[in-house]
């Protein structure tokens, strides 16, 4: 059973320590990237299911400059099989759902080509972590869209059975296919890149695709296709260290520590 | 008609009322009355009862469906519902739970009212900007809209609850619903352990880090957590090593907290945990290294072992609740 699975991944800061400009933009100088972490569970999961359903394929799909081919790389080092980057001023710079229109329109070129079954996404970014791009894809598609996945218990052509964790427990989910699936980190434990992967990801060359390639408009992506805009981002109040509890005997602290609590009506 | 009015998403959790919905209404009642606009809700999977509450609870207008395929919470026909209703009452916004629930609905919700959307939203600005954590929590990202409709879910746990007022005026009625038929069908739901407090909505919660040592360190973690009538939270480190289950991770790969009171015992307060409690309102901090971040910030820290520590305290509580305590 051949399934062709498409991975979206985003080029995103290594580090979450981010200083901001005077207008309240991150600053990017200097910032080291690399695959947003929470992805490399979708790439693990679309390649596990490609090697256990021989004839399978993983496209990577990622949207942003032309600098971020190193996230398709990346993708292809653990084990995907082809990249597709969207770039260009057009797409880039939009919110949530101008972004998830682009790889909508994306997924539908890919799936014009040969028919995509599943698409996969990390649970969210690590830089904004809105965590809706995968949803607003399936809705942009009309498809199917589940988020919050821990386990694909089966999947074939027609149908998938998802375990997806809610607050209170584990809904099992039956989606026809095609879908769009968000993960969770406890879905499995990424590889390491192989050397092979390696090796595949240097030669790797990847498909460009602009709005234009896209059938899309100005209006409908970038800066104009979307809802929403951060107009700023600020740095929250540090907290101050507080009351030091030390010096008693363990006893007498844990006292103290009892008698603080209750006297600020914490429990 | 132009968009008008705040409109709340009341998602039922197993057919129960969930306490984020009286949250929700509480914000949404003091942005309907800042902007002197209606507060609406829809109730998709509950009944005339549960949308007589909504009303008590401060929503002028609720349109409810006891819809059978409405009973677990299902994205496409939650979102045929909520697009229902929407188009009846024309809100300009749409504020819908935090949970992976309300996130999913808010998804297909957006794109379908071309909204833009805002998830995990803990602030609103009366210019009607909103505040949401960006970069784990390090940053807060002021929201703008430009789209004539918006989409939002909240935080749990940031806005008071709306309070019951009985005999409150408004008014409910029937949604009339005749969803086309979805790909998608939730066959079966196992619950989590009985008795377990969700992380999401506590007020306390005690957690756990390597500094425990091991599953056993986690039973005097839970006899805390007991005592203080908290949920119980971990650590990655103390989930990867398989201590406690995942659905117990506080952070940027777990879940987002925002409890009254937060107790770290054995935490060194990594950024990417941080990202997942620092808006807790009091942070306990309980650790043998007295300069580690997480008890840098806390509000109380103790210097201590947790595992000569935690008894103490267990007892000490027990003592003040007048528990006879073994000896
Ligand atoms: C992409 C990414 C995502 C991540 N997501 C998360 C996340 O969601 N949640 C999360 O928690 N982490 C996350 N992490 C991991 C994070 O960086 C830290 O590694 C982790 O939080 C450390 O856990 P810890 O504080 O329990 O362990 P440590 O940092 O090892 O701290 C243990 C603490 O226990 C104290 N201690 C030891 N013995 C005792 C004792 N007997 N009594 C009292 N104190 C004692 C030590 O002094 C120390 O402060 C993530 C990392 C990455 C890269």
């Amino acid at each position: 059973m051949a399934l062709n699975i498409v991975v979206c991944v985003k080029n995103t800061p290594s580090s979450l320590s981010v200083e901001l400009d005077p207008s309240g933009q991150p600053k990017t100088a200097g910032v080291l990237y690399a695959i947003n972490p929470f992805d490399e569970y979708a790439v693990e999961e679309a390649v596990r299911i490609k090697e256990k359903n021989a004839g399978s394929t993983v496209t990577a799909l990622a949207l942003g400059p032309d600098a971020d081919q190193t996230v398709l790389r990346e993708a292809v080092s653990r084990g995907c099989d082809a990249g597709v980057l969207v770039t260009g001023t057009e797409v880039t710079g939009g919110d949530t759902l101008a972004t998830s229109r682009v790889l909508a329109a994306a997924i539908r070129k890919l799936a014009a080509a040969q028919p995509v079954h599943l698409v996969l996404f990390g649970k969210s970014t690590n830089d904004s972590g809105a965590g809706s791009v995968g949803g607003q894809v399936a809705a942009w598609l009309d498809w199917p869209g589940v988020l919050s996945v821990k386990k694909i218990e089966s999947i074939d052509e027609q149908a998938a059975l998802l375990w997806r964790m809610m607050e209170d427990g584990i809904d099992k989910v039956k989606v026809g296919l095609p879908a769009a699936v968000c993960t969770v980190k406890e879905i499995n434990e990424p590889r390491i890149p192989s050397l092979k992967g390696k090796m595949a990801a240097k030669k790797a060359v990847f498909t460009k695709w602009t709005a234009s390639d896209l059938g899309l408009k100005p209006e409908d992506a970038g800066a104009p296709g979307s809802g929403a805009r951060v107009a700023r981002y600020t740095a929250p109040a540090k907290r101050g260290t507080g009351l030091r509890i030390a010096g008693g005997s363990a006893a007498q602290n844990a006292a103290q520590l009892v008698d603080t609590l209750i006297e600020r009506k914490l429990i | 008609m132009n968009p008008q009015g705040i409109l709340v998403v009341a998602l039922n959790q197993r057919g129960q009322a969930s306490p984020a919905t009286w949250e929700l209404l509480g914000a949404g009642r003091a942005l309907a009355d800042a902007a002197k606009q209606p507060l609406f809700a829809v109730l998709p999977g509950g009944t005339a009862e549960q949308a007589r509450e909504l009303v008590e609870r401060g929503a002028d207008r609720v349109l409810w469906t006891a819809h059978p395929s409405l009973k677990e919470f299902n994205d496409e026909m939650h979102t045929q519902a909520v697009c229902a209703a929407a188009q009846q009452l024309s809100p300009a916004r749409i504020l819908l739970p935090g949970s992976v629930a309300g996130r999913s609905l808010a998804c297909r919700l957006a794109v379908k009212l071309q909204a833009g959307l805002a998830t995990d939203v803990s602030e609103f600005s009366p210019s009607g900007m909103v505040k949401r954590g960006a970069f784990g929590g390090n940053l807060t990202a002021e929201v703008e809209f430009k789209s004539p409709i918006q989409v939002m879910t909240v935080q749990a746990m940031a806005f008071p609850p709306a309070a019951r007022q009985a005999g409150r005026a408004g008014e409910a009625a029937e949604l009339a619903f005749a969803p086309a038929a979805a790909r998608t069908e939730v066959i079966s739901f196992s619950a989590e352990e009985a008795g377990e407090i969700d992380l999401g909505g506590a007020e306390r919660i005690v957690s756990g880090g390597r500094g425990v040592g091991g599953p056993d360190g986690f039973k005097a973690v839970r006899d805390l957590a007991h005592a203080l009538g908290a949920a119980v939270g971990a650590s990655r480190a103390a989930v990867d090593s398989g201590w406690i289950p995942y659905r117990h991770q506080v952070g940027l790969t777990g879940r987002t907290v925002r409890p009254k009171l937060y107790v770290a015992c054995g935490i060194s307060g990594q950024i990417q945990h941080l990202a997942g409690m620092s808006n807790a309102a009091n942070i306990v901090a309980i650790n043998t290294d007295p300069e580690c971040p997480m008890m840098q910030q806390a509000t109380i820290s103790v210097a201590a072992d947790i595992f000569e520590f935690i008894p103490l305290v267990v007892a000490e509580i027990k003592k003040r609740k007048g528990v006879p305590v073994a000896a």
